[in-house]
C-alpha cells in the first residue's frame, strides 16, 4: 500500500471508533432521559448494537491494516450482537408487560390483559400427587 | 423434533454452518482446523437434533442478501432517529402500543420479523400472542398506526414471506 494512504486509514478508523462511542453513549443517555420502561427499552437495543458494530468495523480495519490479514471475529461478534439484543429486549419488555409496569400516560392502546398459557390438566394432576404424603 | 434423513448428518445446512462459524472463530483455514471444525460440525447436530422444530425451507435464498442490506441500512437510520428523539429536549414523542396482524405462520419467520422490527426504526416487538397471530409493537412515536402496520408489512414481511413460505 502507498504511503499516503495510511493517514486516510488512521481518519476512517478514528471516524468509527468516535461514531461507535457517540452512539453508545447517547444510548445510555436514553436510558436516563426516557419516560418508562417501554420507552427506555428502544436506547440499549438499537444504537448501542450500532455503537458496538461501529467500534469492531474499526478494529477489522486496524487488524488489516496492520496484521495484513483479515480478521473475521468482529464479524461474527457483531452477528451475535444482532442476534441477542432484539431477543433480550422482546424477553424483557414481555416481562414488564406481564408484570404490569406503568407505562407513559401519553401511550395509546396499553395491553390491558395478557392471555396466560393453561397448564394441562396432567402437570397439575402429577405435581398434586407429589405434594401428597 | 426433526425426522433425519441421513443418521450421520440430520441438519445439513446446521452442520455447514457450524463448520463456517468454527473456521471464522479460529480465523484460519490450516488443514487441521477444518478437520476439528468438521467433527464439531458432525458430533454437534447428532447429539442435538432432537431438540431443533422442523424448519420451513428456504424458497428464495438470494433474496435474503437484499433483505439484509436493506435491513443494515435501516438499523443506521433507526439508530439517527432514536438519536435524534433522545438528545432534542422538545421531542415529542407520541408512544403507542400497536397490535399487528401477522401472515407469516412459521416460527422461525415470525422471529426474524421481530427481531427485524426491534433492530428497525422506533419500533420494538413486545409480544407474541399465544395463537401466534399478532404481534403487539411498542413504538417510540406514532401518528398513524394504520400506516405503521403497512410500512412494516410492506418493507418486511412480504419478502420474508417470499423467501419462506411463497
Amino acid at each position: 500500500m502507498p504511503t499516503w494512504f495510511y493517514p486516510v486509514l488512521e481518519g476512517v478508523i478514528a471516524f468509527f471508533l468516535v461514531a461507535g462511542g457517540l452512539f453508545a453513549f447517547i444510548g445510555s443517555l436514553g436510558l436516563t432521559h426516557l419516560k418508562d420502561f417501554y420507552m427506555r427499552l428502544h436506547g440499549p437495543s438499537k444504537t448501542t448494537t450500532l455503537g458496538v458494530g461501529c467500534v469492531l468495523m474499526a478494529s477489522m480495519i486496524y487488524f488489516r491494516a496492520t496484521t495484513g490479514h483479515f480478521s473475521f471475529q468482529e464479524m461474527l461478534v457483531s452477528i451475535f450482537l444482532f442476534i441477542t439484543a432484539p431477543v433480550t429486549a422482546h424477553l424483557l419488555s414481555k416481562a414488564a408487560l406481564h408484570q404490569k409496569l406503568v407505562a407513559d400516560s401519553r401511550t395509546r392502546n396499553v395491553p390491558e390483559r395478557l392471555e396466560v398459557a393453561e397448564e394441562p390438566d396432567e402437570v397439575n394432576a402429577e405435581s398434586s400427587e407429589s405434594r401428597l404424603p | 423434533m426433526i425426522k433425519p434423513r441421513s443418521r450421520l448428518l440430520p441438519t445439513p445446512m446446521l452442520s455447514v454452518l457450524l463448520l463456517i462459524v468454527w473456521l471464522m472463530l479460529q480465523n484460519s483455514v490450516a488443514p487441521g482446523q477444518i478437520l476439528l471444525g468438521a467433527v464439531l460440525a458432525i458430533a454437534i447436530p447428532i447429539l442435538t437434533y432432537r431438540f431443533w422444530e422442523p424448519q420451513p425451507d428456504l424458497q428464495k435464498p438470494w433474496r435474503l442478501i437484499s433483505y439484509f442490506l436493506r435491513v443494515i441500512m435501516d438499523i443506521i437510520i433507526a439508530n439517527l432517529q432514536v438519536s435524534y428523539l433522545i438528545l432534542n429536549p422538545r421531542a415529542k414523542f407520541r408512544p403507542a402500543f400497536v397490535r399487528y396482524p401477522l401472515e407469516l405462520e412459521e416460527k422461525f419467520p415470525i422471529t426474524l420479523l421481530s427481531s427485524t422490527i426491534t433492530l428497525t426504526p422506533g419500533t420494538v416487538s413486545a409480544y407474541l400472542t399465544l395463537d401466534g397471530r399478532h404481534l403487539i409493537i411498542h413504538a417510540l412515536d406514532v401518528e398513524d398506526e394504520q400506516e405503521l402496520i403497512d410500512e412494516i408489512r410492506q418493507r418486511y414481511e412480504r419478502p420474508l414471506k417470499e423467501i419462506f413460505e411463497c
